[in-house]
């Protein structure tokens, strides 16, 4: 048996009298795509956050890479290769494209306490930003301000800051959210071109892209996950079927 | 636009240099040589304003009390010179501190002195942010100020009267011409360092946190750190105008690091413009002139101040450099 690259292990959380996460049980292996989905409001941005680090859990554990990151702060989980991106676009948009990737490579390239040198000429980061601008098919828009570019291509700018750092597992938080059909074309060949390269835990509303992309695939109602399988299990899981009432699956 | 932005950014920058250059002996030749001393005040009031630009511009931390710095700055100076003439040390126990009138001393001491100061401040502050943190910083600046009118031994609320100012070597600083190319070389300075900072590794991180904190903490970013760095940064900046202050009028007092000063300083980098470093140096010297110039005909100056600031801010975002600059940076 493989070993998880995270497990998530009863994790439990609750705002008020409103329990966010209850008993919250998965774990994503090297190199897979695992899927979460779930009802509007069943949690699926708090159970994020908790694993980014913005929000602590009440009890239960977080680990990444056979590490208790549990009460690592933000900075640190992000340092060990655990990058996300945000659902809400949140991009730099006074900086050009280039800067933006170069400011997400520069976090994982040296220490920033560096007050001399111009940034836009560091050696150690002209490299690693091409790359990561190649990889998600921005090179023609490198000079721009990233207050010029599209819904769609900030969403892959999004995404392109979150990779240039090479992290060992990618948190995409609704990475299609209000995008077009040829974008959610376009970043669903991406994330496939990367499977087996980086782990990616997938929060997704739409769930064709889902079934399409995980390898398997966590089911989050009332901040439990009341199932865990491959695509295909998954849509015939009685509890699943119950869950998205009327929904095809 | 006839020329484009670039090149008229720099035809301003050197036309604005050598207008400064040569003020002195063009002042001097029309006799009107009391524009010296307010010119160097007005550099003096641009450097605190640049250090301002720094957090506030660049690293979006609105401090309603950088004046403290400026104060703290300007008192180290004062307290040196005073033990200097009275001839008794400013500390004996744990270790012998001398008073001094050397600015080679005097004026490292007081960027060291205001970046600690900076340092303890900037640690609680930063915890905040918005509201609370101009509330906060505005707080900590009064306490300083309170106590400084609680120092009986330097003159309380009455302030300090330097004997002389500073001897530096090579330059003669009771000459009005000699003081006033030091404050200008030391601004010149300042902005070419400043300009270094905001471009580097260390800048980048500074603007990326004032966009989106959380987006810096997600790519990996301790971003409390920075912030404290730059605000300590923008301190000693601060604490540097502040011993030129002293130097100037010879004088320094409470009313130096008073809210309503900070205040002033923060009107001077809105009106010049935010986060373009040179703005703040614009903004200084028209709000200075301008109170030179209405307060000669009116005391209620502040009446005809007002609607002009106004105006400013509403119709011109990115202040009086940006009107007359152009592009962005």
């Amino acid at each position: 048996m493989i070993e998880p690259l995270l497990q998530v292990v009863g994790l439990n959380l609750s705002f008020g009298a409103i329990q966010a996460s209850r008993h919250l049980s998965f774990d994503v292996r090297p190199g897979e795509i695992h899927g979460l989905i779930g009802p509007n409001g069943a949690g699926k941005t708090t159970a994020i956050n908790q694993l980014t680090g913005e929000l602590h859990p009440d009890s239960g554990q977080v680990i990444f890479d056979g590490i208790d990151i549990t009460r690592f702060p933000v900075h640190k989980r992000a340092l060990m290769g655990l990058a996300r991106s945000f659902q809400i676009t949140a991009v730099f948009d006074h900086l050009t494209v280039t800067q933006n990737i170069a400011l997400a490579v520069q976090a994982h390239k040296g220490h920033s306490y560096r007050f001399w040198s111009n940034a836009d000429k560091d050696a150690q980061l002209i490299e690693p930003t091409l790359e990561a601008l190649r990889m998600v098919g921005l090179e023609a828009r490198a000079p721009e301000f990233a207050s010029s570019l599209s819904h769609g291509e900030k969403r892959q700018l999004e995404v392109g800051m979150a990779l240039a750092g090479k992290p060992k597992l990618l948190l995409l938080d609704e990475p299609m959210a209000g995008m077009g059909p040829g974008g959610t074309v376009e970043l669903s060949h991406l994330i496939r071109d990367m499977k087996g390269q980086i782990s990616i835990l997938l929060v997704e509303h739409d769930m064709d892209v889902v079934f399409s992309l995980a390898d398997r695939v966590t089911v989050l109602v009332y901040g439990e996950a009341i199932a865990t399988g491959t695509p295909a299990e998954i849509r015939t899981n009685p509890l699943v079927r119950e869950a998205y009432l009327g929904e095809s699956l | 636009m006839l020329i484009p932005g670039n090149s008229r950014k720099h035809l301003l920058l050197s036309l604005g240099l050598v207008a400064l250059v040569i003020l002195p002996p063009v002042s001097s030749a029309f006799g009107e040589s009391y524009l010296i001393s307010l010119f160097s005040r007005i550099l003096i009031y641009a450097l605190v304003a640049v250090s301002l630009d720094l957090i506030l511009g660049y690293g979006g931390m609105v401090s309603l009390g950088h004046a403290a710095f400026f104060g703290v700055g300007a008192y180290v100076v004062g307290i040196l010179a005073f033990h200097s003439y009275e001839g008794d040390p400013l500390l004996t126990w744990p270790f012998l501190v001398e008073g001094t009138e050397s600015g080679l001393m005097a004026i490292p001491l007081a960027m060291l002195i205001s970046a600690f100061f900076a340092l303890v401040i900037g640690f609680f502050s930063l915890r905040t942010s918005g509201m609370h943190f101009i509330m906060i910083t505005l707080a900590f600046a009064q306490m300083i100020y309170y106590f400084c009118v609680s120092l009986e031994t330097y003159g309380g609320d009455d302030g300090l009267s330097l004997y002389a100012r500073n001897q530096l070597p090579g330059l003669d600083l009771s000459n009005d011409g000699h003081f006033y190319y030091l404050c200008l070389g030391i601004l010149v300075l300042y902005l070419f360092v400043s300009n270094r900072l905001v471009n580097s590794r260390f800048g980048r991180v500074i603007q990326g946190t004032r966009e989106n904190e959380r987006r810096m903490q997600a790519l990996g970013y301790a971003t409390f750190r920075y912030k404290l760095i730059c605000f300590t940064i923008a301190g000693a900046g601060a604490g540097l105008a502040g011993a030129l202050i002293a130097n100037q009028t010879e004088f320094v007092s409470p009313g130096l690091m008073h809210w309503t000063r900070s205040g002033e300083i923060l009107v001077m980098v809105l009106l010049g413009g935010m986060g373009t470093l040179f703005g703040p140096v614009l903004g200084a010297m028209v709000l200075l002139l301008l109170e030179e110039i209405l307060a000669s005909y009116t005391e209620h100056w502040m009446v005809l101040l007002g609607p002009f600031l106004v105006i400013m801010v509403l119709f011109a975002k990115r202040g009086l450099y940006g009107l007359l600059a152009g592009q962005r940076h």
